[in-house]
């Protein structure tokens, strides 16, 4: 029984990991702007992109942390461009900026790569096959978690310990009193989106090892889900996000497993609907009344 | 006397809807090659997304509910359509997937066999107020959890709900009905359609989706449609006022859901195949930057863009998506002066928007150093750039357009709607009618008259 079930448990946590770090992204974004970033999932894939690009030219100790710094640029950039012209704006017309700002990235993808898959470089070492209790699978699928909850310890550590952290803590209480209190409110939301864009990035790398093609809207997907998970765990709740991510990994697997594969995609927007009539503030949401 | 003006409006209002379905028939029937086949699909794909995005607009614009689930209930009614109505001949062939699949009838084949033309158009139209009343109902289902959600809550729910949708159609169990995520064909097309010799083909989307649009500029402009309006302006006010909130907001999303199944329907008998993997949240994020190019509460305004819209990505745009090499010089020359005086009009518009709104490109403090405007600088050193490379490229012996090739098309597309978006956020028409344009410059006169008094 085990031993059926372990390949794709495994494979569950992987990608529940890489959801995770997704959905960090969202989660710490929706805490501050009260904005769910669209355009967040096409950062990603775009990360994707780059490292195909980067690798083909350069030995992997330069790809990678190309890869990240230009990703991180774009995500900053994404959100001078995109959102914060709207600022004082309803919410609905920055939901809308995201929006175009997710079809303008997608289709500049399409533009610039043929629109045709492009194989992912194979990363050494966590590419490599190894044999847990029976099972094979790569070396990623066992690293992914690890390295995410270490990321996630850094990072609850930056956020409760470092002067950057209490600022964002602050804007995401009271957007309007932080600012009066002297913080600089921009440099915290670049921040925030520096954070979001360099764990996407990160999580790409994960990811496409795993899925090794990658073609213009393959992002979009796993950009809701992870958003779906940062709402199941609570949004602006960053371990909340983690776990969310990581149950949402593991039961989308398991549903693959049992031979259900078109449901895969649906579980997971059943699982949201449900969370929203049940419990709208999540897993360890804040009760606000103002967020629902 | 107010009456006898409101009639003599609905008169004007249906003779301008009788001559528009009369020149429409006419491109349709024109011999030969006058009227190129391209306007004729972007009349009819336009008219089906005008539909679509009135109903969009009239949840988003004029209720105030952030719904994302268009695509959803799109392809609930392009579904129930085609599979009401693939003729029983048919049905082995294209259900081949799944043997003894289809339904066993047509309604329309039936009703066409027994009354011919007339009985085709009944059967059409049984079918799409189906496939809207099976849109409906799971408007229903879905609204009773989902409704009670706010703005980005219940966007994403619906997001969601769509793609629960598209995924429980592609079920293989469900396949003997769906064709699973087969394509469904062969049912009846507005192609169908004809008097005679003479071809109803362009006549009748546009007479449906005319018809439904004006069913909901009744609606809006109706008890029911100040209801909805008030609740987008102040929900708590328009509960203290008596408006039952609950119930005005599952009616306007089953009402919105109603017309996008049937647009779904009529999106089905326009493309003449059916396959659930196109109705993905993309034509959700479509319909509603139509809706916002519109103008979020316009519903003339979502007409118009639907019209810009379908047109340039179908037509006037596809040139963006082609290699380019120019004949001669001269031909250059021509091209070079064009582009020029876009960039040139683009960037006064620009600058005529920074005027009426008071913004200036160096901002002069009483005291201290003078702040940059950052952005519109920029955007005059693009313009300059652009301009410095037009006429560089008229220098350069080079034929070939740059940039020109598969994809472009929809990189220019998408950057013109993020600029309405960041700039230009009223749209083409604001809030306002394009019926009402005349009006308001009348009540501003009388306004004017009064304060003179």
């Amino acid at each position: 029984m085990l031993d059926k079930i372990l390949p794709y448990l495994l494979a569950g946590i992987s990608v529940g990991g890489q959801y995770a770090l997704i959905a960090i992204g969202y989660t710490m974004v929706y805490g501050i702007l009260r904005l769910i970033n669209f355009a967040h999932g096409d950062i990603f894939t775009v990360a994707g992109f780059i490292m195909v690009y980067a690798a083909a030219t350069m030995p992997l100790s330069v790809s990678i942390p190309l890869t990240i710094v230009l990703t991180v640029l774009l995500g900053v950039l994404v959100e001078k461009v995109a959102y914060r012209p709207l600022r004082t704006a309803p919410r609905m017309s920055v939901m809308i900026s995201a929006i175009g700002m997710s079809y303008l990235l997608q289709n500049s993808m399409w533009y610039l790569t043929g629109g045709l898959a492009k194989q992912y470089p194979v990363l050494p070492w966590i590419s490599d096959s190894v044999n847990v209790a029976g099972t094979t699978t790569s070396r990623v699928t066992i690293i992914t978690p690890f390295l995410v909850i270490a990321l996630v310890a850094v990072l609850v550590l930056l956020i409760k310990r470092t002067k950057i952290g209490m600022a964002m803590r602050a804007a995401s209480r009271d957007f309007e009193t932080a600012q009066l209190m002297g913080i600089k409110i921009n440099n915290v939301i670049s921040f925030t989106f520096v954070v979001g864009s360099f764990l996407a990035a990160v999580g790409s790398m994960l990811y496409f090892s795993n899925y090794a093609t990658v073609t213009p809207t393959v992002g979009a997907m796993p950009g809701l889900k992870a958003f779906v998970a940062a709402v199941f765990g609570g949004i602006g709740s960053i371990p909340g996000a983690v776990i969310g991510g990581f149950i949402i990994g593991i039961c989308e697997s398991l549903i693959k497993g049992a031979g259900l594969t078109t449901f895969s995609d649906a579980f997971t927007f059943a699982l949201l609907i449900v969370i929203l009539a049940v419990k709208p503030t999540g897993l360890f949401g804040e009760n606000l009344t103002e967020k629902v | 006397m107010m009456k006898k003006n409101d009639h003599k409006k609905s008169w004007i209002a249906l003779l301008i809807a009788v001559a528009v379905l009369v020149v429409v028939g006419l491109l349709d029937n024109l011999p030969g090659k006058i009227v190129p086949s391209m306007l004729l699909t972007v009349l009819q794909k336009g008219a089906i997304y005008a539909l679509v995005a009135v109903s969009m607009n009239l949840l988003n614009g004029f209720t105030g509910l952030f719904s994302l689930g268009q695509a959803g209930f799109m392809l609930l009614g392009a579904y129930t359509y085609a599979v009401l109505t693939v003729p029983v001949a048919r049905q082995a062939s294209v259900y081949q997937r799944y043997p003894g699949g289809g339904l066993g009838f047509s309604i329309t084949e039936s009703l066409s066999g027994a009354m011919g033309q007339f009985g085709l158009l009944l059967g059409v139209i049984l079918c799409l107020i189906l496939a809207g009343c099976v849109a409906g109902l799971f408007a229903w289902l879905i609204g009773l959890p989902v409704l009670k959600l706010k703005s980005d809550y219940l966007a994403i729910a619906t997001l969601g709900f769509a793609e629960i949708l598209r995924a429980v159609v592609q079920y293989d169990k469900l396949g003997p009905v769906t064709n699973g995520s087969n394509l469904l064909y062969g049912f009846t097309g507005f192609t169908d359609f004809h008097l005679g010799s003479l071809k109803l083909t362009t006549v009748m989307p546009f007479f449906f989706a005319g018809l439904c649009i004006l069913v909901v500029v009744l609606l809006i402009n109706s008890t029911y449609g100040r209801a909805f309006k008030a609740i987008r302006d102040d929900e708590v006010a328009a509960e203290a006022m008596g408006i039952n909130l609950a119930k005005h907001k599952r009616m306007s999303f089953m009402i919105s859901s109603f017309f996008a199944g049937v647009s779904g329907a009529l999106l089905a008998m326009f493309q003449a195949s059916v396959q659930a993997t196109a109705f993905k949240a993309a034509m959700t994020y479509e319909i509603l930057l139509i809706v916002v190019i519109g103008g979020i509460g316009s519903i003339s305004g979502s007409v118009i863009a639907s019209f810009l819209f379908v047109g340039c990505s179908e037509w006037w745009l596809r040139f963006l998506d082609n290699e380019t090499i120019l004949q001669n010089f001269g031909v250059k020359v021509k091209f070079a002066v064009v582009l020029g005086i876009l960039v040139v009009a683009a960037a006064a518009l620009g600058l005529w928007n920074m005027k009426r709104k008071g913004k200036k490109l160096i901002i002069r403090a009483a005291q201290g150093r003078p702040t940059v405007n950052w952005g519109p600088v920029l955007g005059l050193g693009l313009v300059l750039a652009a301009l410095l490379w037009d006429v560089w490229f008229v220098i350069s012996p080079n034929l070939k357009l740059p940039l020109l090739r598969s994809g472009f098309r929809m990189v220019v597309f998408s950057v013109v709607i993020m600029i309405v978006v960041l700039f230009f956020r009223e749209g083409i028409m604001g809030d306002k009618e394009l019926w009402d344009l005349g009006k308001k410059k009348r009540s501003a006169k009388a306004k004017a008259g009064a304060g003179n008094e």
